[in-house]
């Protein structure tokens, strides 16, 4: 089962998209309206693909676990969202933004689907503004743009701090749109369990209406999932509480390659950890590095005095400071890609000049940019001589125009005034750049399921750039799946409702009582939340942001042995028939068993350090990361074989037509 | 510190709730209340009693799903955030917390602390977006222009999180302010204008029909909206639908 053939179209790369889009098959609109599409997930992926599915005409249903579609985690979001526009006269371009983007990836990205989605980034803009969303706006009435890590231009798109919120609130809309002219029919507060297969293709899930606990049949030709990333499997991460691999690992247990599994970023400004009762990491925008600089004291008895609380930040001057990116990386300096920021984050605490109580923090300072753009603001207000009190005044008043509900967050979480003393950070997991093996029509290995935005493989390569993940979501929903999911249905129109009574719903069914049924008969002592942490610390500590073969085995070791106890120990009170938020948490962290061994598998057989994925074994002789383009230059996509230690593993060549590969160097 | 909590439990909407103590040992300064919470679900997870239900996911303000009605106040006593956002350190050792969900018609209790909040969806779909197709638009985003202050009181409005605080707050459950913010963001911009007369009176009409009460003006809602949602936006939308309804 389960043939890789990635579809890249033939002929040049400027031209593969606009081919494809003219040799594909279409569907009559008459016929669309026989044709039923399930979208499991409506964050950007799930909902602009659900809005434009309906409004194409085809009937389509949305799926998500949350009381309604607009709250799904591309919500929190907030730094931008990337468009080759070129509005700044930059030098931006399409091939820029593709360059950028591979290279951003360590050269471990299908070239022809990142080269398409530059090509529709530009229309993403252009469809989020005639939609109302509310982008930032210069006052010439023009859209602003700011700049992310791992690129010269400024090319990103935003709305405060709140880019995520604003650009769902739009896809939400769209979908409203379809809802009400009845062409989506949207499932709130329900979680898809299983994949259902007939023939060998996708026909539908089976899902619990979590408020109810009924278990439910829905048929479609084809169903989407766009069920978001899976960096939960840490427990402390950036993502929202419910974000799972649920939907996911179901259909890569029937049949589904899973791809890149360890590949995970892991983002350098987020508040660090405060102590054991944690539940989940908050992230400091990237855009801040466009104006805070990062730096760690230069001598250890500072640094150690810091910790102990003897001696204050501001207190230190600036030649005893060490601002180590901008040493390291005169050209990009703090505005080094996230895996590149992150490491040197964790080199510098690792030799014993963290400046937190647990020594795990850098800092984020933003007082030269307050003193900057207060004296530009007091010399375009006229002002000759101000003293330093004014131009502080006045620079922090531009710095709170442009970062002030990020500034409020961190006072609000750590209790200190972001204004006067600098901010502390620490790298935290935030993105899955793995996902479900897709070919160039975003179809799985299962005919007729799909995978868009984060839950899929293809755009990011090794490690992702700021501001491109809502680029691709929108991408694949707005612009790419609509069309190529159109070429499988073609053969469908004369097909006719799928049936939800048939064996292969009976079974699917059964498979998802029987499991419920066996996690609520385990009887033991511990909570779901007991196992979720003990897993996270496994894949933190040796799974983390600095990998070796020796952890690596254990770990594998470990998450098994971990996983049987689950099963045998785990205790669920109240009842599967009824709302139980314990039980949909064992559902999600069962799988999360599941995929952890296979990510550690990943991890142990990718012997190269490249992108979020660092291999200790692997690194040159200044710590950075070593890639093995003549031996790993291929995507890992991994085939269920009925236990995740007996995966076995498919490798895609990644081609480099157009771009010459070479040692990825911010220096 | 130790903490006294008073919980609302209600095991679904067809039966009675009530509230039950709970007391609350080893509670840190630097919790989140919902991790002060879990930490209560935890221990009675370990003595084999259900865990206090709460809707809850990003835990950073901003996907509006947190709705805890605290000491009588939704979202708890500090200002401008929501409940996922509060920390222990508002709190005192020896406290008691009276802990209750959104109280209002149009928001049913759906079990302990979890209230239903479809409604909101319902006013959206009646007319909260701008009718244009979403596949392939022609035109330049910049080739609409929009003035800054403009934009940015669009945004303001665009700001809210459909969490549902203005309602709780309301002695009329009252979904002015949240109504009032969504028609104020498209009734700002170039783009939402042309149909913005048919857009308020849906949109106001769906409000009704879904039970909420009438607004009189108290503002209650805009002291406890998280995200600082102006009642300019009322005014607004009051304007909006008394023109909307003389063209008729
Ligand atoms: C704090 C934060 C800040 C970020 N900032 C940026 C940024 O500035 N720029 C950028 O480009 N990217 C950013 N990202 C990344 C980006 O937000 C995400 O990658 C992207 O939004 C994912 O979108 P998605 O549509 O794929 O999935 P999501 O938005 O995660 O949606 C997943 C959907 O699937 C549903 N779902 C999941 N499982 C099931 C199931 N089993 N059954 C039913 N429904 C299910 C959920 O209910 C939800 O609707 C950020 C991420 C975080 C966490
Ligand atoms: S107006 Fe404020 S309180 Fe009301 S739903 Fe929006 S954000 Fe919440
Ligand atoms: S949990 Fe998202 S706003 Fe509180």
């Amino acid at each position: 089962m389960g043939v890789m053939d990635s579809k890249v179209p033939s002929g040049p790369l400027a031209e593969k998209w606009t081919k494809h889009k003219n040799e594909i098959d279409l569907v009559n609109p008459a016929n669309k309206r026989n044709i039923d599409v399930i979208v499991v997930g409506t964050g950007l992926a799930g909902g602009s693909a659900a809005a434009t599915l309906a409004e194409l005409g085809y009937n389509v249903k949305t799926f998500c676990y949350q009381d309604s579609p607009r709250r799904a985690h591309s919500i929190a979001a907030q730094g931008g969202i990337n468009a080759a526009k070129n509005y700044q006269g930059d030098g931006d371009s399409v091939y820029r933004l593709f360059y950028d983007t591979v290279k951003g990836g360590d050269y471990r990205s299908r070239e022809a689907n990142v080269y398409r989605l530059a090509e529709v980034s530009t229309n993403i803009i252009d469809q989020c503004v005639a939609q109302g969303v509310p982008f930032a706006r210069e006052y010439g009435g023009l859209l602003d743009n700011r700049s992310f890590g791992g690129v010269l231009v400024s090319r990103t798109f935003y709305a405060k701090g709140q880019t995520g919120q604003q650009l769902l609130l739009g896809a939400y809309s769209a979908m409203n749109r379809q809802i009400q002219r009845g062409k989506i029919k949207s499932y709130t507060r329900h979680e898809m369990l299983d994949l259902v297969l007939v023939d060998g293709k996708a026909r539908g899930i089976i899902a619990r209406d979590l408020v109810s606990g009924e278990i439910e049949r829905h048929s479609a030709h084809a169903v989407v999932l766009a069920t978001g990333g899976y960096g939960n499997l840490f427990f402390l991460s950036t993502y929202c509480m419910g974000a799972n691999v649920m939907a996911a690992w179901k259909a890569h247990k029937r049949g589904a390659f899973f791809a890149n599994p360890c590949f995970t970023q892991i983002h350098p400004t987020c508040i660090p950890v405060s102590g054991d009762h944690q539940s989940k990491l908050t992230l400091m925008s990237e855009s801040l590095r466009n104006d805070g600089r990062i730096w760690v004291p230069k001598r250890l008895e500072d640094a150690e005095a810091i910790r102990e609380g003897r001696l204050k930040p501001t207190q230190l001057s600036e030649e005893e400071r060490d601002y180590y990116l901008e040493r390291r990386y005169p050209a990009f300096g703090n505005l080094v890609p996230r895996d590149v920021a992150s490491r040197a984050a964790k080199e510098r605490c690792d030799a014993g000049f963290g400046v937190n109580k647990t020594g795990e923090a850098v800092y984020l300072d933003f007082d030269s940019a307050i003193m900057r753009y207060g004296r530009e603001k007091a010399l375009t207000s006229g002002m000759k001589d101000p003293d330093d009190a004014t131009v502080r005044k006045m620079g922090e008043e531009v710095v709170e125009a442009k970062y002030g509900n990020l500034f409020q967050m961190y006072e609000k979480i750590v209790d200190q005034n972001p204004y006067k003393t600098p901010m502390m950070i620490y790298p935290a997991v935030h993105y899955t750049m793995g996902g479900l093996w897709v070919d160039y029509n975003l179809m799985t290995t299962v005919p007729g399921c799909y995978a868009a935005g984060e839950a899929n493989f293809s755009d990011h390569g090794a490690n992702r750039l700021g501001a491109s993940a809502l680029m691709q979501g929108l991408a694949d929903g707005y612009f790419v799946l609509p069309y190529t999911i159109g070429d499988y249905l073609s053969d469908d129109i004369r097909t006719g409702p799928i049936s939800i009574e048939s064996a292969e719903f009976d079974a699917a069914e059964k498979n998802v009582r029987d499991r419920i049924q066996k996690l609520m008969s385990a009887n033991g002592a511990n909570s779901v939340d007991y196992y979720h942490k003990k897993l996270g610390k496994i894949m933190w500590n040796k799974c983390g942001m600095a990998r070796n073969a020796r952890e690596l085995k254990e770990a594998i070791k470990e998450i098994a042995e971990l996983r049987k106890d689950f099963w045998d120990n785990v205790k669920i009170p109240g009842s599967a028939d009824a709302k139980n938020q314990e039980l949909e948490k064992a559902g999600r962290v069962a799988d999360f068993m599941e995929l952890g061994e296979l990510f550690a598998m990943d991890a142990l057989h990718r012997n190269e350090s490249c992108g979020g994925h660092f291999r200790e074994e692997y690194q040159t002789k200044e710590g950075e990361a070593l890639r093995d383009d003549e031996n790993f230059k291929y995507v890992a996509a991994w085939e269920y074989k009925g236990d995740p230690s007996k995966a076995e593993l498919h490798k895609e060549d990644l081609e480099y037509e157009n771009i010459k590969v070479k040692t990825r160097s911010y220096k | 510190m130790k903490i006294y909590l008073k919980i609302w439990r209600q095991k679904d909407a067809d039966t009675r709730g009530a509230m039950v103590d709970y007391t609350l040992d080893g509670v840190e300064a630097d919790m989140s209340f919902l991790e002060m919470l879990d930490v209560l679900n935890e221990k009675l997870v370990s003595k084999g009693e259900e865990p206090v239900e709460f809707d809850h996911d990003c835990r950073e303000g901003i996907c509006g799903t947190c709705s805890l009605m605290i000491n009588g106040r939704p979202h708890g006593p500090e200002s401008l955030i929501t409940v996922c956002q509060l920390h222990m350190r508002s709190f005192n050792d020896g406290d008691t917390i009276v802990i209750e969900p959104w109280r209002a018609k149009a928001f049913p209790v759906i079990k302990d602390l979890i209230v239903d909040r479809t409604s909101f969806d319902r006013i959206q779909q009646a007319g909260g977006y701008i009718s244009v197709n979403t596949s392939g638009n022609p035109v330049d985003a910049n080739a609409i222009p929009i003035e800054k202050e403009m934009a940015d009181k669009s945004f303001n409005a665009a700001a809210c999180i459909g969490c549902g605080a203005c309602v709780a707050a309301c002695k009329n459950a009252s979904a002015m302010l949240f109504t009032s913010a969504k028609v104020s963001q498209f009734a700002l911009l170039p783009q939402g204008r042309v149909e913005a007369a048919e857009r308020v009176q849906n949109m106001v009409r769906q409000m009704d029909l879904e039970g909420f009460g009438n607004c009189t003006n108290t503002g209650a809602c805009e002291i406890e909206c998280p995200k600082g949602i102006s009642l300019e936006n009322i005014a607004r939308m009051n304007r909006e639908y008394l023109s909307a309804t003389v063209k008729g």
